[in-house]
């Protein structure tokens, strides 16, 4: 069973990293959503998962016996999100990216070169 | 407003640090009343507090430099919050005492510098943003599979019981796979080679007095980071060989390809580059007095880094360019200024008696006692940052602007670089309290897995 969830997370990986090598700009932005949910199967074959009790401490008792790792897929949890949210404003630059330059080639988006401008410039100017 | 509050988190900052310094136990905050080890501490220890310090010493100075830079249509596109929200998220990543929770700052100073790139929405700053946004977000995936094997392994994140753990459980393919992804994640996020091509081209994208508080936080929060899962998990004996090729091919390379550039912005950043090059030489010795270095370059490196790009900035308001080819007269027409670039740029070529003298001696010290290549590398690239700080300097200072009139610089600009440079002064002049701290981080560092 361990196995076979390694062996997809390493798949999952192995296609997201594929996708990230990509130009096209929403494909990079797939890519790095997948690699973050195959990590997340990752954390999930670290937290065991053998057991399917719930964790809760007996009354009396100190310590958890046998069941299912809770601090794992609290971790999960806060990988969702934040991922997420990354996502999220990636989508945002890649959009205004496509919408500056009417493509999805990451080499469109020029690099930082500035024109000279010996004009005044205010606060705001650059 | 903005003045106000960074001047009180740096007064925050200062009285952490004398409680961290001083003999008391350990200032720990565990949030939901969790036991030590379970819950997600925050702690005042060395090296973070003092890092705190200088990381609200930047802010402050920048909050100064942005009355002139930043102005009202900056602030309202949310200029004040998400570089706060930046300050917030280096502090909590220095601070905290958890691994994820480490990984979890990381992500949040990414959203922020995000939001601080893109402030003008120009197609460049997009550009800019896209590059770092895809290149942070590999690292940081990388990191979150290392944090994984780490607790599939170990059971814990917290960074004191991991280091227990790590130092007494014998070495296995899951350890040796979980240290890889994180030095990669983590040399990824402090712009080491090969990983430093996002640095240039996103910092330069950035309005300036962001991308000073970025050269003086982002990076190095990632080599805090580094130094703490390196020197303080693994106490400071695997992997030493990849990151000192890391570091030398750093430190020759960035600084290489500083010489060739003519955008001074993007000339800094490969600096910033070049320079954690050389806190990773100090790692790489794998000995107390290389980390001590490390430490020491990482105080002065910050400063004069922010520092450098402010100046920058003063110059593109003065001359109305960020091209070497079309700057000058800044020493004829603004000699205060001259005087206050000065000292972060000797610092950073390493001329006695300023900061980066010191910085430099320690770790090429630390690296002739344990690797002799490593200070060989030092000294060939600290002959390169020579030769393109005097570059810089001729071309933006010395040489004369024909048919244009230099402005002068505002005095608000002067009054951020000032702060800093006096830092720079003090820390070149009285160079003993800041190697004393570095020491006692160090030791910290190193006792992190064992008795404390």
């Amino acid at each position: 069973m361990t196995i076979l969830y390694a062996l997809t997370a390493a798949a999952i990986m192995g296609a997201a990293l594929y996708m990230i090598l990509s130009r096209n700009m929403i494909r990079i932005l797939l890519g790095l959503a997948l690699l973050s949910t195959g990590v997340n199967l990752m954390i999930f074959l670290a937290g065991d998962f053998s057991s399917r009790q719930p964790p809760l401490i007996r009354e009396g008792q100190q310590v958890l016996d046998e069941a299912a790792d809770p601090l794992a897929q609290a971790l999960i949890l806060t990988a969702i999100v934040i991922g997420f949210a990354l996502t999220v404003v990636l989508a945002t630059i890649v959009m205004r990216g496509w919408r500056a330059t009417g493509s999805l080639d990451v080499r469109r988006p020029d690099a930082p070169e500035q024109p000279d401008d010996p004009e005044l410039r205010g606060p705001d100017a650059d | 407003m903005s003045i106000a509050a960074h001047a009180a988190i740096l007064a925050g900052a200062v009285a952490l640090l004398v409680r961290a310094l001083s003999a008391e136990p350990l200032a720990v905050t565990i949030f939901g009343g969790w036991p030590t080890g379970i819950g997600v501490g925050f702690a005042a220890r060395l090296p973070g507090a003092v890092l705190v310090v200088v990381a609200a010493l930047i802010a402050f100075a920048a909050a100064l430099y942005a009355v002139a830079d930043i102005g009202a249509r900056r602030r309202a596109g949310g200029y004040d919050a998400l570089s706060l929200a930046m300050l917030a998220a280096v502090n909590g990543a220095f601070l905290t005492t958890d691994l994820f929770n480490l990984y979890v700052w990381f992500e949040l100073a990414l959203v922020a510098a995000l939001g601080l790139i893109t402030l003008d929405r120009r197609e460049a700053q997009i550009g800019g943003a896209l590059r770092y946004a895809a290149f942070a977000m590999l690292g940081a995936t990388a990191i979150l599979a290392g944090i994984a094997l780490l607790y599939g392994v170990t059971g814990t994140l917290d960074l004191a019981t991991l280091g227990r753990l790590l130092r007494t459980t014998p070495p296995s393919v899951a350890t040796a796979a979980a240290a890889a992804l994180l030095l990669g994640g983590l040399a990824l996020k402090s712009g080491l080679f090969p990983f430093h091509q996002w640095l240039p081209s996103s910092y330069a994208a950035a309005p300036v007095t962001a991308a000073a508080v970025f050269a003086g936080l982002l990076t190095k929060m990632g080599f805090y980071a580094l130094a703490v899962v390196l020197a303080g998990l693994w106490g400071g004996t695997t992997l030493l060989l990849p990151l000192g090729l890391i570091a030398a091919a750093t430190m020759v390379l960035a600084a290489l390809s500083a010489l060739t550039q003519t955008d001074m912005r993007r000339l800094l950043g490969y600096h910033v580059a070049a320079q954690v090059g050389y806190m990773a030489a100090g790692l790489a010795t794998g000995t107390a007095q290389g980390v001590t270095a490390a430490v020491f370059y990482m105080i002065h490196s910050m400063i004069v880094q922010a520092n450098l790009f402010l100046g920058i900035g003063a110059i593109r308001r003065a001359t109305g360019s960020w091209n070497l080819a079309h700057t000058g007269g800044m020493i004829r027409s603004n000699p205060l200024f001259a005087f206050l670039f000065a000292v972060p740029m000797l610092s950073l070529a390493g001329i006695p008696p300023l900061s980066g003298f010191w910085a430099k001696l320690l770790v090429v010290r630390a690296g002739l006692d344990a690797a002799p290549w490593l200070a060989v590398a030092a000294l060939l690239s600290a002959l390169i940052t020579i030769t393109s700080v005097a570059i810089l300097w001729s071309e933006a200072c010395w040489k004369s602007l024909r048919g244009r009139r230099v402005r002068r610089v505002p005095p608000a600009m002067l009054a951020g670089m000032g702060v800093l440079s006096a830092a720079t002064l003090a820390i070149g002049l009285m160079p003993e309290p800041v190697l004393r701290v570095a020491r006692l981080s160090a030791a910290a560092i190193a006792r992190m897995g064992g008795g404390a």
